[in-house]
């Protein structure tokens, strides 16, 4: 939608804030409002009233109002969803609790596991049963599925799920049952795993469309609510939705699939980080995000994110992976880790620093704020280092107390291993920039990825502060501080293109494929996919994007492998087995010879296409560039000789394009500042953008 | 630099290069279940992947994986460092074994053990296991009687010179073993798991411009040990013993356990277990230190990152001849019957020192039938294809002293079980239920967890076999502080067969094989047990109304509606009696 030109308002919710961005031809007006956790819709509408009035606009004159929001997540982890029931084969109705069977911490004994969404007396057997090839092993039992509407109605039942054994394979019984249902209780909102997820694994596939049911008529009635409070105010415009997988989407299908909202908020610093990539012309980039909580980093290669169908919602074991609930959806890939300024430091059995993920949120929240926190913080460390001024935090909204920070550090950390408070806060902070670094190098090993040429591209209010030395640990050259970098996500749901995916299960081994078959299967998902991005795109040009989930026959575990999006000809499927070597070999040093190779899922993306008149930055080091006014100096902790060193201040509303700053250095501003450690020079690219470069060698004293 | 300030940055480097080798071995175990073949390692993560310095210590390993593998392989790569000294390996090598006395308890499994160069100096090694889905000879089954019939049996190998596969031991597994593409292909994920781990090993040594990482890891050692020792001398000195009795192959096995607390040492011997059995189920001495040593840091020092100075705290002995040190040739296919009963020992042991340690006794052995169709599967004419599949099924855990057992949960193992739908697309099989079991979970004041009820069919309905390698069926498992045992495991079929829960055993054309997993023993006297969490119980059908009056005492409907009163008079009456 980027390409359109007019008015546009975006809106992200959060679990604090509520972030409101306004677009105009002028240029962008951002708010932060307080979430409204009674009735979200209100904080949003009081953020777009802000922002409109800043401009001297009404509703009337918005063209498109886009909107992401962590409302389902919350739902998930808070458990107030609806009263659901699960439909399933008889025989299986312990797939949701029964889970993996294993324990997600092998050395605690003391493990709880998390609770199921559906109580076992609510989940109802029906005699069924498909194969694994999709034939009918046992006609479903009508009168059975029948029986069970009066266990609905007595249990006050308000959403439903089906999930049938290998309906991935044959959605026909999972039909005939949602039919019957929709006859008997009109209105009730019905989930099935043939639509939801429809792929192998029936403990992934259970949880996703339980997930769904959950979270359905409460999203469903938000955005009715959300829908009818803009058009009261008279506003005629789409209102669409940012879906996880980085695409917009109507409130039509948002309301059949809610689930596919879950982690909308943190798409949209991907897909600002991807539209960096264009306008800057970075061919790999690194989107970090920051918050008071969570830290979430995505690669973006050729402008566009990294996508994943699998992801793990409501982790209950400090963050551990198989703590949570599977989720199988179109998601942007990323790994969330538990750093933010908020995370509380500790020592452990080991006399080792940890940081996170216990977070102390906005209340007590950190030290310094002196709000009765007594934790030492990643912010109470940042304010020892220098990174944070305390008399000049948030705007000047507020100030800190950098006395409490320093207390609070000696008693939890510094007492106890010998280190001075300086140190106490330089551990802290080496410790969060460690774990935000590995966890950047894991997932770019998963995904193949040479972290060393990525550009970092910094968003939320703690990125611009940590993303200096994280590219110093990182090997990487290159930082862009975008503007409005505080809101970041809200400013990342205007760039996104209207998207759906589709995905089919199909099982087709590449030595005798039936291409025919395939063939019909693409069409199948392009008509599929392209029904519901017209309802939102208006016209605008569409184009696909394909993906075969492969294998070497025997494995487990696929490769994505990207394909033509047209008819399908004997030389594009070898090409396809060619791709999938090729790409095994980029991942895991060799191929595996002799083995043959297999497609198990399809996947297609039909969304606007993105235009290519996109305007690119000038590179700031091409030209001359002069060294602006600063506005103070301030003492920052230098990692490499323990000492502080006179830092210059700046303010970056006053900063214009073509100036170069050099550090180490601070670039203050309301939502977040800059940190430039002794390696980077910063310039302003002609958007107003903090383009930082590492030093060349020798230039760092 | 002042020294103060190269001293703490010292500190907290060495700790960050400490937690960046946990990552870099996660990664190597990541990568080994993304590639793998067999369903046991990419769906169950049968695995275990770790780092050990030039001297054969290990210095960390995955968090993914399962104590078997982890604790065995940490002895595993002395073994290849004897046969293959350090300063003969060449980069590009990698070496492999499915000794099992040497790897770790099994032909099934294979160790594939790759040194990392700087330049031309060794400066570390990567070792990685996985099981297999077959190594020929009888399969997976405890019905070997020696361990030449038990299949294809690798000294320790190149498995790889100068970057190259060694084509002539490839061929070897493949013509013996009944997968060779699978397997073939998983030592294939072996090597590249390793040598993935070695290239991130050298970026950080670049990063942190090491040139050895012998320092870092004697650091680390020294560091979990001390842990480790702390950890045991907050214990009290004092000898503990502890004996249980399983259901064995042909005949009981008794497992005797004399735990010993001495300042900060631990010492665990096994004289006084039976001797070894004339089946696959006796265990090398190197899977009985695997879960005997993993029985006990599960509970004291388990914040400990495992690591050869937190291992070396504990030392574990047992006389030869026994089932828990059996020499070849007895066979060892499923060591794991026996050997995953060694934690619950040495928690009964640990229950003695500090009661609120330990928890109950649990169904422990996981319950993984081998299903196998066609050629050879019965006398019958109606054969449908050749298939072998394995699943993992799991039975309840015993009680907590604070929490009940976890429900069908695999302990002491690692992995996970296999989706019914893998298993139904991989072979012709229909699993058609697969449910908790009421009453199965030992009654106490916590209840131990439930075990499961599971139906399998062929989908052709012709005849096929189970390969049984199951444990607690005569033998349940034992409820702790006054709690009651689980519910023993069974095997039987849907037309009433009752089977031996060892051995391979045809299923009839058109019948179902039937197997309950074992329930978690109890902790704690049942009557005190919360009636409200009784009645809870019953409403979620773990407990019958049945059970709840006659084990617990609580009088209850069928909703969990629980009778003050009358629980109140059920308790007084059994207080009595």
């Amino acid at each position: 939608m980027s390409d359109k030109g007019g008015i546009k308002l975006s809106a992200d919710i959060g679990g604090t804030f509520t972030d409101v961005v306004l677009e105009t031809p002028q240029g962008i007006r951002a708010t932060k409002v307080l979430t409204d956790y009674d009735a979200p819709e209100r904080g949003l509408m009081e953020g777009v009233g802000i922002v409109l009035d800043q401009a001297g606009l009404t509703i009337k004159d918005v063209d498109l109002v886009i909107h992401g929001t962590t409302l389902a997540t919350n739902t998930l982890i808070q458990r107030n969803g609806a009263k659901t029931a699960l439909i399933t084969t008889d025989g299986f109705v312990d797939v949701i609790e029964m889970a993996m069977e294993n324990r997600f911490e092998q050395y605690d004994i003391n493990i709880v596991k998390p609770k199921p969404l559906v109580d076992r007396t609510l989940r109802l057997p029906i005699p069924e049963r498909m194969s694994a090839q999709g034939d009918v092993l046992m006609d479903i039992d009508e009168a059975a599925v029948a029986a069970v509407v009066p266990t609905l109605k007595a249990a006050g039942i308000e959403s439903v799920a089906i999930m049938f054994l290998n309906a991935y394979a044959n959605r026909e019984h999972e039909d005939r049952a949602a039919a019957i249902l929709s006859k008997l209780m009109p209105g009730m909102p019905i989930s099935l795993s043939s639509d939801v997820a429809p792929e192998i694994r029936e403990y992934e596939r259970s949880c996703t469309t339980v997930a769904n049911a959950y979270v359905r008529p409460m999203m469903e009635s938000y955005l009715m609510r959300l829908k009818a409070a803009l058009r009261d105010l008279g506003s005629t415009c789409p209102l669409l939705l940012m879906t996880s997988g980085g695409g917009l989407t109507t409130v039509e299908t948002a309301s059949l699939y809610p689930v596919r909202l879950v982690e909308s908020g943190p798409a949209g610093g991907a897909i600002l980080g991807a539209e960096i990539a264009r306008e800057c012309d970075l061919p790999s980039v690194l989107a970090y995000d920051m918050g008071g909580t969570t830290a979430k980093i995505c690669f973006i290669d050729d402008g566009r994110p990294t996508t994943s169908r699998a992801f793990e919602v409501d982790r209950q074991y400090r963050f551990l992976k198989g703590s949570g609930m599977p989720i199988r959806i179109p998601v942007i890939e990323m790994v969330e880790i538990g750093a933010g300024g908020g995370s509380i430091a500790h020592i452990d059995e080991l006399a080792r620093v940890k940081v996170g993920p216990q977070s102390a949120g906005s209340e007590p929240g950190p030290a310094c704020y002196d709000l009765g926190g007594t934790e030492p913080t990643v912010t109470d460390s940042n304010v020892i280092m220098g990174r944070i001024d305390p008399s000049n935090f948030a705007g000047g909204r507020m100030t800190l107390d950098a006395s409490k920070s320093g207390s609070a550090l000696d008693e939890k950390i510094g007492t106890a291993l010998g280190l001075e408070t300086p140190m106490a806060a330089f551990a802290v902070g080496e410790v969060v920039d460690e774990n935000m670094a590995n966890a950047a190098r894991v997932h770019a090993i998963e995904i193949g990825k040479n972290i060393a040429t990525c550009t970092i591209v910094a968003t939320g209010g703690g990125a611009p502060l940590h993303a200096t030395r994280m590219a110093e640990k990182l090997g990487i050259d290159r930082i862009i501080v975008p503007n409005n970098a505080g809101v970041g996500s809200a400013v990342g749901f205007l760039r996104a293109p209207v998207a759906y995916e589709v995905v089919r299960s199909r099982h087709v081994n590449l030595a005798h494929p039936n291409i025919a078959e395939i063939n019909t299967m693409i069409e199948d998902m392009r008509a599929e996919a392209t029904a519901v991005v017209e309802q939102g795109s208006f016209g605008a040009p569409l184009e696909a994007e394909c993906f075969a989930l492969m294998r070497y026959i025997g494995q487990g575990h696929e490769l994505s492998v990207s394909f033509p999006a047209r008819t399908l000809t004997e030389d594009d499927v070898a090409d396809l087995a060619k791709s999938f070597d090729r790409q095994y070999e980029k991942n895991y040093s060799r191929s595996v010879p002799s083995v043959g190779t297999e497609a198990l899922t399809w996947t297609m993306t039909v969304r606007t296409a993105s235009t290519d008149s996109i305007r690119t930055a000038e590179d700031p080091t091409k030209s001359e560039s002069v060294v602006p006014q600063s506005q103070g100096t301030r003492e920052i902790f230098d990692a490499d000789t323990g000492q502080f060193l006179t830092a210059q201040v700046y303010n970056r509303t006053e900063l214009s394009a073509g100036q170069k700053i050099e550090g180490p250095a601070a670039i203050v501003e309301d939502q977040t500042t800059t940190i430039l450690t002794k390696r980077f020079t910063a310039y302003t690219n002609d958007f107003g953008y903090l383009d930082i470069r590492r030093k060349t060698e020798g230039a760092a004293q | 630099m002042s020294d103060t300030f190269s001293s703490s940055l010292n500190k907290i480097q060495m700790q960050i290069m400490w937690d960046r080798l946990i990552a870099v071995v996660e990664e190597q175990a990541q990568t080994l279940i993304r590639t793998a073949f067999s369903s046991s390692t990419r769906e169950a993560g049968d695995v275990s992947a770790g780092v050990y310095n030039t001297r054969g210590q290990m210095l960390a390993q995955a968090v993914t994986g399962t104590p078997g593998h982890v604790n065995a392989m940490a002895e595993s790569v002395g073994h290849f460092l004897d046969k293959f000294p350090i300063e003969t390996m060449k980069p590009g090598e990698s070496y492999m074994t499915n000794d099992p006395w040497k790897g770790t308890g099994h032909l099934h499994d294979f160790t594939v053990v790759t040194p990392v160069f700087r330049g031309t100096e060794p400066v570390a090694l990567f070792a990685c296991t996985t099981h297999v889905v077959d190594v020929g000879g009888l399969g997976f089954t405890a019905d070997g009687r020696q361990v030449f019939e038990e299949g294809l049996y690798i000294p320790l190998m190149r498995l790889a010179s100068d970057g190259q596969m060694n084509a002539d031991l490839l061929e070897m597994v493949n013509a013996n073993v009944r997968e060779p593409a699978q397997v073939v292909g998983d030592l294939y994920s072996l090597v590249a798991c390793n040598e993935d781990g070695g290239r991130r090993l050298i970026d950080m040594m670049a990063e942190y411009q090491l040139e050895t990482i012998d320092g870092l890891g004697d650091k680390i050692i020294e560091t979990s040990r001390t842990a480790m020792q702390d950890a045991v001398r907050a214990l009290p000195d004092g000898v503990y013993t502890n004996s249980m009795t399983t259901d064995g192959y042909e005949s009981p096995i008794t497992i005797m356990a004399t735990l010993t607390i001495k300042g900060d040492q631990v010492g665990v011997d096994f004289a006084g277990t039976s001797g070894v059995s004339s089946f696959g189920i006796n265990v090398p001495l190197c899977y009985t230190k695997a879960y005997a040593s993993f029985g006990i840091r599960v509970v004291v020092g388990n914040r400990v990152p495992n690591n050869s100075g937190s291992l070396g705290v504990i030392t574990v002995t047992a006389p030869e001849g026994t089932i828990t040190n059996a020499q070849p040739p007895c066979a060892v296919c499923a060591r794991h019957v026996i050997g995953q009963m060694l934690p619950d020992v040495m928690l009964g042991c640990l229950h003695q020192v500090d009661p609120t340690l330990a928890p109950a006794e649990g169904a422990s052995s996981v319950w993984a039938p081998v299903l196998m169709g066609g050629h050879g599967t019965s006398a019958s004419d109606k054969r449908g294809e050749n298939f072998t599949v394995t699943m993992f099924n799991t039975g309840g855990t015993g009680a907590r002293p604070m929490l009940d057992g976890l429900n069908t949960t695999g302990f002491p193992t690692g992995i996970r079980s296999v989706p019914v739908e893998i298993s139904e697309a991989l072979a012709p099989i229909v699993v058609w239920r697969k449910v908790y079991l009421e009453n199965s979970g030992g009654a106490g004041k916590y209840r131990g967890g439930a075990g499961q009820h599971i139906e399998v069919a062929h989908r052709e309905e012709a005849p096929f076999a189970i390969s049984a390698m199951f444990d607690r069926v005569d033998h349940p498992a034992r409820g702790q502080a006054g709690g009651a045992s689980g519910h023993r495991g069974r095997v039987f079929t849907v037309n009433g067969e009752t089977l031996r829960s060892k051995g391979k055993q045809t299923v009839e054309a058109g019948d179902r094989l039937v197997l309950h997993t074992p329930g978690g023993g109890g902790y704690g006297q049942a009557q005190t047990r919360a009636p409200e969490a009784v009645g809870e119980d019953v409403r979620l059908g773990f407990v019958s109304v049945e059970e709840a009056r006659d084990a617990y005492g609580v009088i209850s409907d069928k909703l969990g509606n629980v009778d003050v009163q009358a629980t109140e008079a059920a308790r007084a009456k059994m207080e009595r009696t």
